[in-house]
């Protein structure tokens, strides 16, 4: 299996979320933003940073280069597994493939911080992480207060489509476990084989550095499958 | 006829705009009758359009496409003959 790491110019978790691959013995190569062609490649990773140096709007510009319309043809005819961390996910917003759009953090601040996030909904992409699951993730973010439009709430919870919300440490979704001020507490949401998340798990891969649970959602994803059409 | 169109983006009434928040505050401070205070961009682009009315309709669909984010931000266009 061969994981493709794209690098958007002002990526900047990209080495290391190719360390954190290989950590786990995972073939992986970097995807520079202008490549067209997909092939061979069975999994795809946007890294964390400031594509773009957020121009515009986080994820923006980025959502419109040309990796992303090969990208997108890609996940619409074979189901292909892709994985949106922090500004990866910003830019999987903007560019359609998953739902909402990531705000201003309600502080006004950027928070730099390891957070508690509960498995809201399994995915089977993510074997063995059953909803309820917690995991103890780190987020580095100033646009990461995540909004849906008005009435667009009940949908995304019917259809299954919250993966991570934040939580005390008892697993408790409330108030004051949420670090940016993000509509139901959501971190994390789903759409087919498209994930995005806030937190970043390839920063928590050795417990000596405070988690190492991004080393278990990640060789979850890297285990997962999905049936195509499903 | 090249025209100039102006895309004025805004946060939606409902979302929460933590710099607003700060100005108005700052502003209060400085003695003004300050409330409400909501901190949008100004999009400017010159184009080449067989009419201003064309022109509009570029505009629109640019802020449509990339220039506003339909989740959370609303748009007005504006065009001048240059």
């Amino acid at each position: 299996m061969t994981v493709g790491v794209l690098v958007f110019p002002g990526s900047n978790c990209d080495w290391d979320t190719v360390h954190a691959l290989e950590d786990l013995k995972t073939e992986c190569r970097t995807i520079w933003y202008t490549e067209t062609d997909l092939r061979g490649l069975d999994r795809v990773i946007l890294p964390g940073g400031f594509a773009y140096g957020d121009y515009l709007r986080s994820g923006a510009l980025a959502a419109h280069a040309p990796v992303m319309a090969a990208l997108e043809r890609r996940v619409a005819e074979t189901a292909l597994p892709v994985l949106g961390i922090c500004n990866g996910f910003q830019i999987l917003c903007e560019r359609g493939l998953l739902p909402g759009a990531l705000r201003n953090n309600a502080s006004g601040q950027f928070r730099c911080s390891l957070e508690t996030v509960r498995v809201t909904a399994a995915h089977p992409l993510f074997p063995g992480l059953a909803a309820g699951t917690l995991l103890r993730l780190p987020i580095a973010h100033h646009e990461g207060s995540y909004t849906v439009p008005p009435g667009g709430l009940g949908a995304l919870f019917e259809q299954q489509q919250v993966f991570l919300q934040y939580a005390d440490a008892d697993g408790v979704v409330q108030a004051y476990a949420n670090p940016n001020g993000s509509v139901a507490n959501i971190a994390g949401v789903s759409r087919g084989s498209v994930v995005g998340l806030m937190p970043h798990p390839e920063r928590a891969m050795e417990s000596y550095l405070g988690s190492a649970d991004g080393r278990r959602l990640l060789s979850s994803w890297l285990e997962g499958g999905m049936r195509h059409g499903a | 006829m090249r025209y100039r169109i102006a895309v004025e983006v805004m946060l939606k009434p409902a979302i929460l705009d933590p710099a607003g928040q700060a100005t108005e505050g700052i502003l209060q401070q400085m003695g003004f009758s300050a409330e409400d205070v909501r901190i949008g961009k100004r999009i400017t682009v010159e184009t080449e359009a067989d009419s201003a009315a064309a022109a509009e309709i570029a505009g629109r669909q640019m802020a449509e496409k990339l220039l506003a984010n339909p989740v959370m931000e609303d748009f007005s266009v504006s065009v001048v003959a240059l």
